[in-house]
């Protein structure tokens, strides 16, 4: 949890935009109706500093996975720039992307699908290395194996096993160690801690700090439960129907959120301790659609501090100093 | 609280496998008042949903089998009724919701032919009076306009309303006892918090028992009166709320405790409970947590302890406790 200067930022999104077009089918077509839109990511703004954590909190379907395929360039935008290290990472082309992936790398949530249950750890954790031309002989990936198996917990008896030999907690472990494979600077977690139970999660969280610690890493970390993203995140932004609503340090906003999601979010958790407040909901109805969303802001309709404006002008994300941004009309 | 509606006696389920002998639940005991909300928490594998089926004799055998303990409900032994008994008591007496209602759910059914086919069979109501008594039900789960949404089917329902629909189909026979077997899991946390209000007010307006089961201690905290803890097949600890989570006695509780991040305040470091959940084909002699215990001792390997009482109500099976 240092603080860093404005000066060493690492990654810079501005506008990111992901729209996909949903082709209906033929009868649609044949009556002539209009493609619809689904607007995934909608035009976001952030930023990671070197060795932070920036948390991207939201529910279902509010965009945060494909801001991370975003970033990582596995889909491309629709529009939007994203800057690393003050480079224009969608200029790239194969050769330079190659190089930048070394610097970002992915842990996803399912440990069970982001393995390959054929080839053995060493396999797994050495091929990155190869790819990146950072391992020299047999004997050098394999001592580069095991220390990075110590890294994250493992023993040096694991190298020669397969996946499925290793319960989902170890498979996250492994999935991590290949991430560092590359030393990058960037880690993106996509979920990586949300199928794993309470105990296990503990011990994942407290490695992912470990790892930030000794080696300055940075993360953007995804999840949806906001006491993970409490727990890891230095700075977070919070994500609803494709728009970062709010954002700021992350005391600062669990102690005194602003926006009307954010504040129905923090209401919803159930905390464990009876004599907290029960869970409830601050909010009307459901998740709006990000397919052809009404202009104006997306929680209008559900909104407990609703204004005229709120239908017409999408709120934009203001600045409030402190770090802190909301984007909404009446605060 | 009133008469006990639910009891289980050393209740034992163990499934015969190729690989060997599986025992999931080992020796639970526990209590239910009418009108009580029971939470029963632990992590994947515990046994708590085996528990649950077991009691709705659920359980498929082979390989399932209840070699020993008793399920008493209303005082009779639900482990001997005959198939025909168990039908007449499943929804109507007992009903249950589950954690994925995609799954439990019908989808070649419209949502009034599902919830209508139980009120027919069960209540021999006619055809009219329950369309009639569907559009109540759905109306009382929160359902909006539910004339409307009776002839839907369950894809066009989002999650949270799929939830509903399962909640108005097991409360649909007026039973007075609900198994909910992680019903908020698979839903956002906006959708949990109105799935939870919904319940608990359900249970109380009904007057209803409630059996709980989530692996989220924020849940239970929130939604049920007492707490059972499992891990590895047994009941560690068994209590009042407020007394588990001010003063947990066992350490697995304890390490579960700690091991959750928290909302109001932001520690560098969590406290996890080290290793790993045993190997249910090959589980540890003695006590199950001792090899992820840190007060381990040498009796904890060899004996398994048993649960105690600690103070009125509040149980723990620890060999911490026994000396004292």
């Amino acid at each position: 949890m240092t603080m860093h200067a404005a000066g060493d930022t690492l990654l810079d999104v501005k506008g990111l935009t992901k729209h996909f077009t949903l082709h209906g089918d033929i009868y649609s077509k044949l009556a002539g109706e209009k493609a619809q839109v689904l607007k995934a990511v909608d035009g976001i703004d952030f930023h990671v500093r070197k060795g932070e954590t920036l948390g991207l909190v939201g529910e279902s379907g509010c965009g945060k996975s494909t801001t991370a395929r975003l970033v990582s360039r596995l889909i491309e935008p629709t529009a939007g720039r994203i800057r690393l290290h003050d480079e224009d990472l969608l200029a790239f082309g194969a050769t330079r992307m190659k190089a930048a992936r070394k610097q970002i790398q992915l842990v996803f949530q399912d440990p069970y699908s982001s393995l390959n249950p054929r080839k053995t750890i060493m396999h797994i954790l050495s091929r990155p290395m190869e790819i990146h031309g950072l391992a020299g002989s047999w004997a050098d990936k394999r001592r580069k194996v095991l220390d990075l198996l110590d890294r994250v917990g493992l023993g040096a008896e694991h190298i020669d096993r397969y996946p499925h030999e290793f319960s989902g907690g170890q498979r996250q472990r492994i999935a991590i160690a290949r991430a560092l494979a590359v030393d990058p600077e960037l880690v993106i977690g996509d979920e990586p801690v949300s199928a794993l139970d309470v105990s296990i999660q503990a011990q994942m969280l407290n490695l992912f700090r470990d790892l930030q610690e000794k080696f300055g890493l940075a993360y953007l970390f995804i999840a949806h439960d906001l006491s993970v993203i409490r727990h890891i995140s230095d700075r977070v932004a919070v994500m609803y129907v494709g728009k970062i609503v709010e954002s700021g340090p992350a005391a600062a906003l669990f102690e005194d959120p602003l926006h009307p999601y954010t504040k129905a979010l923090l209401a919803a958790v159930p905390e464990a301790d009876p004599d907290k407040p029960p869970p409830r909901l601050t909010l009307q109805g459901e998740v709006s659609t990000p397919i052809d969303p009404p202009p104006g802001c997306r929680l209008c309709g559900r909104c407990p501090r609703e204004i005229r404006v709120c239908a017409e002008v999408e709120p934009p994300l203001v600045e409030l100093g402190g770090g802190r941004a909301v984007a909404c009309h009446n605060l | 609280m009133g008469e006990t509606v639910l009891e289980l006696e050393d209740l034992t389920v163990r499934f015969r496998l190729k690989r060997g002998d599986l025992t999931a639940v080992n020796g639970v005991s526990f209590s239910i008042a009418r009108g009580e909300t029971f939470g029963l928490v632990g992590e994947s594998g515990s046994g708590k949903s085996v528990t649950a089926r077991a009691i709705m004799r659920l359980i498929p055998d082979p390989p399932g089998e209840i070699p020993s303990g008793r399920v008493l409900f209303e005082g009779e032994n639900v482990l001997d009724k005959s198939d025909a008994e168990m039908r007449a008591l499943r929804g109507r007496r007992i009903a249950m919701v589950f954690q994925e209602p995609m799954s439990a759910l019908n989808p070649v059914f419209t949502v009034h032919a599902q919830i209508s086919d139980a009120l027919r069979s069960n209540l021999g109501l006619s055809k009219a009076a329950a369309r009639e008594r569907v559009v109540e039900l759905l109306s009382l789960v929160g359902i909006p306009s539910p004339h409307k949404r009776l002839d839907s089917y369950v894809h066009e329902f989002s999650g949270g309303m799929r939830q509903r629909v399962m909640l108005a189909m097991a409360l649909s026979c007026n039973p007075g006892f609900l198994i909910a077997d992680e019903p908020t899991t698979a839903l956002d946390v906006t959708i949990q918090a109105t799935i939870l209000e919904l319940i608990t007010g359900m249970i109380e307006r009904l007057g209803m028992s409630l059996l709980f089961i989530t692996h989220n201690l924020g849940v239970v905290a929130h939604a049920c009166d007492k707490i059972g803890v499992m891990y590895a097949s047994h009941i560690v600890e068994l209590g009042d709320k407020r007394e588990i989570f001010a003063n947990p006695q066992h350490p697995y509780t304890i390490g579960l405790l700690n091991s959750i991040p928290r909302l109001d305040t932001q520690a560098k470091y969590l406290t996890p409970i080290e290793g790993t959940v045993c190997n249910m084909m090959a589980p540890p002699n003695g006590c199950k947590f001792h090899p992820r215990c840190a007060h381990a001792m040498a009796v904890c390997r060899e004996q398994a302890p048993r649960l105690k009482e600690l103070a009125p109500g509040h149980f723990a099976a620890c060999h911490l406790h026994e000396r004292s």
